[in-house]
């Protein structure tokens, strides 16, 4: 180990290591195709293609590169709806999410205030926001049909702009992502130090100053934790509610090529999800780490 | 026994702070816990005074309940002929922990009690005063840091320059240098003199530090343990101000009163209930007349 930490390697190598041993055991159930040769009921030869492995339909990684290298080689191309460039599907599926995700927060944020400053409010809500906390998204999805059923925006061609599926997928990832900046927000507002308050009480500064001087500051850094998970549940629905509307978009083609067939780019659109998912993470933990204060 | 270049100049008003029959009861389902009862206290304009006591008897109840962070279950308490209802700018409090706001530098800490105080200046004046206090506590070079970039007494300092940049009617100090080593509690002493000195501010200080009790103030009031716990003795500090530490500690008075001091607080260490103090009373009203 001595070697590995002169040299730094171990947090090069340590990760290398670990892939290569998901590459190999991805390899090993994956389906393997085998020629065979066997003579038909007439006695005449003929050669059949049959997948074997533990499980036979799941494309090998090499597959999996070959069928998704022209997605990935050209990751803007538009040569259909559901046919595009991973990235411009990431897109599509990330400007959904933003949509929702500030829906959630708009609605979360006072939301996670006012129960953190009030105890009634608390005691009223609780129960309600407990139960419908761990509902799924799939579950919220045909209710947001429901509530918006009248939604209807026709632009001048008479094409549909926005209707009641649209508004029914930002109101799942809005009310499935809000709870945890919700919660954060209100644990954060009951966490703000009683010193802070009653520097606040002795200079008596105005309920908007004590807000916005004080109790916000104060809160931030909870605030942003929540965000964080918040767009971490945001992206894990957008999968669902694509799959559901058949928009285009990551999970939309996910679901499109699940129909197809074409199980490699299933796995390429996880790995990309998954990615996707890390890489707002991280984001988000960068505008976060900035916000901590003492 | 009452020296009278101790008491201050007879043209202040003797009762600047009035404390009357004050009560702290704390209601529960099991019962209600008297924390402080019939606490009389009179402060003369300009006056330094200490309230010592032990742990949790009640002390630091009855300056919170003079900042009005703490309201009082019965009695009164006036300030400058008006009634204190609730907190104010008009009494500056140092916290025993420095309550600077992690998110503002030095200079805005204070900044945020000077724009709400002196609203009217202008933001020059606002800033050049913040300034001002914040040198004289000696943060001159400091001034821009966050208070996780600072140490514990000079967080203080802030605190202090905070209090006093108000110009308050009024200094509240609850136990303002429990938190610090005994070397930057003294340094830290000397800079609340010296500002002290400056402008006489009314103070209220407590501590259960005799010494620091001696040092700084002109009376000490010594509160009897709680529950119900009340004034069980005045000292009078009849050290000359300007005060200098070595000169107080070689006063000849000065073992005399700390070993009164020190006396009262082992008779109430040691008894639960509280011992009748007939000198208490006689006292309070000899040093309020």
């Amino acid at each position: 180990m001595n070697f590995f930490k002169r040299y730094k390697l171990d947090s090069v190598l340590l990760p290398l290591i670990g892939v290569g041993a998901f590459l190999i055991l991805w390899l090993a159930i994956a389906g393997r195709v085998e020629t065979r040769k066997t003579l038909d009921e007439f006695g005449d030869p003929v050669t059949k293609t049959v997948k074997t492995g533990l499980s036979p339909d799941l494309p090998s990684p090499a597959e999996t590169w070959k069928a998704s290298k022209p997605y990935l080689a050209e990751p803007f191309a538009k040569r259909g709806e559901l046919d595009q460039g991973i990235l411009a599907f990431t897109i599509l599926s990330l400007s959904l999410v933003m949509q929702g995700y500030l829906i959630a927060l708009a609605i979360g944020t006072p939301l996670g205030f006012f129960l953190g400053l009030s105890k009634t409010f608390t005691k009223a809500m609780d129960p309600i926001i407990q139960v419908l906390r761990p509902v799924s998204p799939l579950a919220w999805f045909p209710l947001g049909l429901v509530l918006f059923s009248s939604v209807k925006f026709i632009d001048g061609g008479g094409k549909t702009v926005f209707g009641a599926s649209d508004a029914a997928a930002l109101f799942t990832i809005a009310v499935c992502s809000m709870w945890p900046a919700v919660m954060n927000t209100a644990v954060g507002v009951r966490a703000v130090p009683t010193d802070y308050l009653n520097v606040a009480k002795v200079l008596k500064l105005s309920r908007g100053k004590t807000l916005f001087k004080v109790l916000l500051p104060a809160t931030l850094p909870y605030m942003f934790t929540g965000f964080r998970l918040s767009l971490g549940i945001a992206w894990l629905v957008i999968v669902a509610v694509e799959m559901l509307t058949g928009r285009p978009g990551v999970g939309g083609f996910l679901w499109q090529e699940y129909n197809a067939g074409s199980y490699s780019r299933i796995i390429l659109c996880i790995l990309t999800i998954g990615i996707v998912g890390l890489v707002l993470d991280r984001l988000m933990s960068v505008v976060e780490s900035r916000f901590k204060t003492a | 026994m009452i020296d009278i270049k101790a008491m201050p100049p007879p043209r202040v008003r003797r009762n600047y702070l009035e404390l009357r029959q004050l009560n702290k009861t704390y209601h529960s389902p099991k019962g209600s816990a008297v924390i402080v009862n019939d606490f009389n206290l009179d402060i003369a304009e300009g006056e330094f005074v200490t309230l010592i006591g032990h742990s949790g008897c009640g002390k630091s109840t009855v300056l919170s309940m003079v900042a009005g962070l703490t309201s009082a279950s019965a009695g009164g308490m006036v300030l400058a002929g008006r009634e204190i209802a609730g907190p104010g700018p008009d009494r500056g409090v140092v916290f025993q922990s420095p309550s600077l706001l992690p998110w503002m530098t030095a200079r805005e800490n204070v900044m945020l009690g000077v724009s709400q105080v002196f609203y009217t200046a202008s933001a020059a004046e606002r800033l050049q005063l913040a300034e001002y206090y914040l040198t004289v506590v000696g943060l001159a070079d400091s001034m821009n840091k966050r208070p996780a970039e600072l140490s514990q007494g000079m967080r203080q300092r802030v605190g202090i320059a905070r209090a006093f940049a108000l110009s308050p009617k009024m200094l509240l100090l609850d136990e303002p240098f429990g938190m610090l080593d005994s070397l930057t509690r003294f340094e830290l002493q000397a800079v609340l003199l010296e500002l002290w000195k400056r402008q006489r501010i009314t103070a209220l200080m407590v501590t259960h530090d005799v010494d620091e009790a001696l040092y700084l103030s002109d009376r000490i009031v010594c509160m009897t343990d709680g529950p119900e716990a009340e004034v069980g003795d005045i000292v009078p500090v009849p050290f000359e101000r300007p005060r200098d530490r070595v000169a107080v500690m070689e006063h000849p008075e000065y073992y005399k009163l700390r070993e009164r001091l020190i006396e009262f607080l082992e008779v109430h260490a040691h008894k639960k209930r509280r011992v009748s103090f007939p000198a208490g009373k006689a006292t309070n009203t000899e040093a309020a007349a």
